[in-house]
């Protein structure tokens, strides 16, 4: 199934996880926030969240210093 | 030498009046009013709290566990003299000096998943000022898990070097989720954080902060 992350489109299995997903976007789940379909999903959803078709991913990566 | 001549500090009505003849009484009411608890108090938080008093922010909530040390003193608010102090001590006694009728109220403590929602239960706003993305990232989600949408996050990342000033912003993420920064430039790329980068940073945090206390939600 097609979805699409930051703009881009990606190909992921169906019935994949957001947990899958962003393991294998090779995202490091500790630094990012994911805004799936213009809400923010609380990581304690990703493990039980089955992407649909088209779902519209924007990853935000922290990075350091502040 | 220090002066030893006496010092007269402002009353209480003469600080609001300047501020009110500076940014209006219909802006100044709403600062008044605004309450905003600010997460780590390094070269983000100290800069926000400072921008932030001196527009008559009336309530701000300063949390950090962290004691003054001398690698701070490149951007971060304190003095030589506040190193060993407790980050909130130092700039409480910093912001009062600034305004000494605001409403400082602090906590000494290392913000957890467990213990957030409790110590921002008091503030509209929360800003997140921390260093380290893990942490960054850990707020972020309790704010949407616990938070949202009742309150609303003004966030941080990238801002270390000296690269262009021009390639910080401030977006909208989605409702109540604002982040601040080039997005980009953090301590992992090898760059150090310099007070002219982390300062516009900060205040792109406290004009997002200030615009949605007066009403406007666009960035």
């Amino acid at each position: 199934m097609t979805i699409y992350v930051n703009g881009k489109k990606e190909e992921m299995p169906k019935d994949t996880t957001m947990e899958q997903c962003i393991e294998k976007l090779g995202y490091e789940k500790k630094k990012i926030a994911v805004e799936l379909n213009e809400e923010i999903l609380p990581k304690s959803q990703y493990e039980s969240r089955i992407l649909s078709e088209y779902d519209t991913l924007e990853i935000v990566t922290f990075v350091g210093g502040g | 030498m220090i002066s030893t001549k006496e010092v007269m500090i402002p009353t209480k009505e003469e600080i609001y009046q300047a501020l009110c003849e500076r940014h209006t009484s219909e802006i100044q009411e709403k600062l008044a009013a605004g309450r905003v608890a600010i997460a780590g108090l390094g070269g983000l938080g100290s800069t926000v709290a400072v921008a932030l008093a001196r527009a008559g922010v009336g309530h701000l909530h300063l949390i950090d566990f962290d004691k003054v040390d001398i690698s701070n003193l490149n951007r971060q608010q304190y003095r030589a003299r506040d190193i060993g102090r407790e980050k909130t001590e130092a700039l409480t006694e910093i912001l009062l000096d600034i305004n000494p009728y605001l409403e400082i109220i602090s906590d000494t403590v290392k913000i957890t998943p467990e213990n957030a929602k409790g110590l921002f239960a008091g503030e509209e706003i929360v800003c997140e000022a921390f260093d380290r993305p893990e942490e960054k990232a850990m707020l972020t989600d309790i704010f949407f898990e616990e938070m949202y949408p009742e309150k609303i996050l003004v966030a941080a990342s990238g801002m270390a070097g000296y690269g262009s000033s021009n390639l910080i912003h401030t977006r909208k993420v989605t409702k109540h989720f604002y982040l601040c920064g080039d997005e980009t430039n953090g301590l992992e790329g090898g760059f150090s954080l310099i007070a002219p980068r982390v300062g516009v940073c900060a205040a792109h945090e406290a004009n997002m902060i200030l615009r949605i206390l007066v009403g406007e939600l666009e960035p």
